[in-house]
């Protein structure tokens, strides 16, 4: 589950009191959090549900589990979001998706690989219909995707890891 | 100003009601609903309560009554068969989700979502039952509180409870859609998060998902054991509840057939906690006359309060120092029962180690109260088993008895003899009065000529706070009255930025005291029964020829024989207990 690792806490105070500690803020909050750690670590959201008046712990994992965006576990060097919105569904992005995740054997709801290099989720839309079905790769857009173009876009990035 | 509109054809007046749903009740119609709760904020989670609408222009409109506002001229109807068959599919749903284990919950009975299916003749349910593999670990981990998530129907009344009265939501919703979970931080036990254990989220909970841990058990073992000596006492606000469970009215006061019913289940020595109560005010009137003098740990918290001292603990470590350091009135009377029967009673068999001591109470906190270690003497608990209320009617009904049927009796002697203040405990602003009663007379040597101080009464959601400025010949003496935990830290933050000007600070943390306590008999779809029970503990104190904890015969004469005077070396020794940083090592002690 969660990694065991000291976190530090000013950082999240200093975000805190960017936000100068409002609740409404809270998801902006949330976001730099994730944003720091890459992921929304339990002392980080313990921390501002009990520093932030009107918040409590559970109340703050309750947004953080609500939202898709947040992650409670941390999260690999490259996100791959697999857009699964109705255009690309159609237009076979579950084909693609089943071939990363068989790839990088991720099952049981994991979705990080163990060497922590790989994060896989699926997004309901991504807004770029025209190009599906659409990967995004942290920030790099992978217009019209096939099993096969996957295959090539990981093996890239395996090998400039390795080097 | 007065409107009228139809609810199945009888034509209704209504005014400032909140909602639709009230204006339908106030008619003497009904319309289920599994998480309207009068003293919280409407949440429209169960749809239960769903009643056809037709407005005035002809539009006809399904909504859910405890959200939609009443309107002039609008016609509705409560029994449709539209309306029924939408209430059978929401019970289906929640059905499909739940456990339906009901002969072995505690709730069977009692549980709304049971008595709505029965209603509805729910016999069929076409959804899927959840697999045993998805049913989620129950936490009984502490011993006040069992959660069991298999019986939750996300109705989020424990998590209004817990935010709206308490403040500090140890409850929250968890997850989205079909995963969505009502829980404690990441799923963790709750003595390991701040929950207090009040109770009221098991007070509003319709179902068996949040309840009392159950000890009848252990006490007909030691009722049955021969060399036990079962002695038990009684909560000022068990006795105006109780009889709600064997059909009395609302705010009946049943003390006198509680007492028989209890010497005929075999207890051995029945006292009443309204005895130490009185104790309470000349140990905590004392302690706030010499805090006062001395001008130091003011304001004095009141500590009758299990969940409060919690709270204290747990929030505000820094403040532990204003707690009285008096033990509650139930520890007093354990206290004292194990340390004088074995000497007073030698001759009737009463030893140190026979004694068993269970305390009726209305709460749920006070479970977790006896397991202090503060409250241990040689090793052993004080207090052996706490019964709420509810569990005290079941224990009088699986023997073959009923309360209404037992003739009126007296508890015994030494500690049954008891005054309109110790009575009064039981709702808020009950210890603050009569903590000023015996106040006034230590100060000053006369009795107060009026005791009836009206502006510490009330118990209703809008008398959460209460403050009384007295006049004690000269000397001006400002009391808070405080409901709910919510409140209370408004309170404790005044103290902090330097602000409050009360000397006195009285917590419950139930919304009015006692009377509406965690354990006590279900009254959360009546806000007026919390009223009727502490209106029967006022006429109780009205009634009594002594209203002043200091005129209890029986107090003098301990005082006189065994704990020489309020304060002294024994019944500190006795009565009063410490308090301990929970902040320090718990889960929000990052650095």
């Amino acid at each position: 589950m969660v990694e065991e690792k000291s976190i530090n806490l000013t950082k999240v105070d200093e975000i805190i009191n960017s936000y100068e500690g409002k609740k409404t803020n809270l998801i902006a909050i949330l976001q730099k959090v994730q944003e720091l750690y890459s992921y929304l670590p339990m002392e980080a959201m313990t921390y501002i549900g009990t520093k932030m008046e009107g918040l409590s712990p559970a109340t703050v994992y309750g947004v953080a589990t609500f939202y898709a965006q947040f992650s409670l576990e941390p999260k690999g060097k490259y996100v791959i979001k697999m857009c699964d919105g109705t255009a690309c569904h159609v237009r076979g992005s579950m084909p693609v998706y089943n071939s990363v995740i068989s790839r990088f054997n991720l099952k049981n709801g994991k979705y990080t690989t163990e060497d922590g290099m790989f994060s896989v989720e699926t997004v309901s839309c991504l807004g770029a219909c025209g190009l599906a079905p659409v990967v995004v790769i942290n920030e790099q857009v992978y217009p019209k995707m096939t099993t096969d173009a996957m295959k090539v876009i990981l093996d890239d990035i395996i090998k400039q890891e390795r080097e | 100003m007065t409107n009228t509109l139809f609810i199945n054809g009888k034509e209704v007046e209504f005014t400032n009601e909140p909602n639709l749903l009230e204006v339908i009740r106030k008619a003497g119609f009904q319309v289920p609903t599994l998480c309207y709760r009068p003293d919280l904020t409407q949440f429209g989670a169960c749809r239960m309560c769903v009643v056809e609408i037709k407005y005035p222009n002809g539009r006809v409109m399904i909504n859910s009554s405890c959200t939609t506002p009443p309107e002039a001229g609008t016609q509705v109807f409560t029994n449709t068969d539209r309306v029924r068959k939408i209430r059978k599919t929401v019970l289906e749903l929640l059905l499909a989700n739940h456990d339906r284990e009901c002969t072995t919950c505690e709730r069977s009975g009692s549980c709304e979502l049971q008595k709505y299916s029965k209603e509805y003749d729910i016999k069929d349910i076409k959804y899927v039952k959840k697999r045993p593999e998805e049913y989620l670990p129950i936490d009984r981990g502490n011993p006040a509180l069992v959660r069991d998530p298999n019986k939750c129907i996300l109705c989020g009344a424990c998590v209004r409870a817990c935010s709206e009265f308490q403040g500090h939501s140890v409850l929250g919703f968890a997850n989205r859609g079909s995963k969505t979970r009502v829980q404690p931080l990441n799923g963790m036990a709750l003595d390991k998060v701040d929950c207090v254990f009040c109770g009221q989220c098991k007070a509003v909970c319709p179902t068996g998902a949040i309840t009392i841990n159950n000890e009848i058990d252990g006490v007909w073992k030691a009722l049955n054991n021969p060399e036990k000596k079962v002695v038990v006492q009684v909560a000022p606000a068990v006795r105006v509840a109780i009889g709600e469970m064997f059909g009395m009215p609302v705010g009946t006061n049943v003390i006198g057939k509680l007492y028989s019913a209890m010497r005929k289940l075999g207890f051995d020595q029945v006292f009443d906690t309204n005895f130490t109560a009185d104790l309470t005010i000349m140990e905590e009137a004392n302690e706030f006359i010499e805090r006062f003098k001395k001008g130091e740990n003011l304001p004095l918290f009141t500590s009758c309060c299990q969940a409060w001292v919690r709270y204290v603990e747990t929030q505000h470590p820094e403040l532990i120092n204003h707690l009285s350091s008096c033990k509650s009135p139930q520890s007093m009377m354990s206290s004292i029962i194990k340390d004088m029967l074995p000497k007073t009673k030698a001759a009737e068999g009463y030893t140190k180690d026979n004694i068993v001591v269970v305390s009726v109470m209305p709460c749920s906190a006070k479970k977790a109260e006896i397991k202090r270690p503060q409250l241990m003497t040689n090793g052993q608990y004080d207090t052996d088993f706490i019964l709420t209320t509810q569990e005290f009617a079941h224990l009088i009904k699986s023997a073959g008895l009923d309360l209404k049927d037992m003739e009126e009796a007296e508890a015994d002697s030494p500690f049954g003899e008891y005054t309109g203040a110790g009575t009064i405990f039981g709702a808020s602003g009950g210890v603050a009065e009569a903590a000023v009663r015996t106040a006034y007379n230590m100060l000053t040597g006369e009795n107060l000529t009026n005791l009836d101080i009206e502006t510490m009464r009330g118990v209703d959601k809008n008398s959460k706070v209460k403050d009384t400025v007295l006049d004690i010949k000269g000397t001006k003496v400002k009391v808070r009255v405080v409901s709910t935990l919510k409140e209370a830290e408004n309170s404790l933050q005044e103290i902090l930025n330097g602000t409050a000007d009360f000397h006195i600070l009285e917590v419950m943390a139930c919304l009015g005291g006692c009377v509406n306590g965690g354990g006590q008999p279900i009254s959360c779809n009546d806000a007026t029964i919390k009223v009727k029970r502490a209106q029967a503990l006022y006429t109780e104190d009205k009634e009594l020829t002594l209203r002043n904890s200091h005129d209890n015969p029986d107090i003098k004469k301990l005082y006189n024989e065994y704990l020489e005077k309020p304060g002294s070396h024994k019944a500190h020794e006795l009565l009063h207990t410490s308090y301990s940083d929970l902040f320090k090592g718990s889960y929000k002690d990052l650095k």
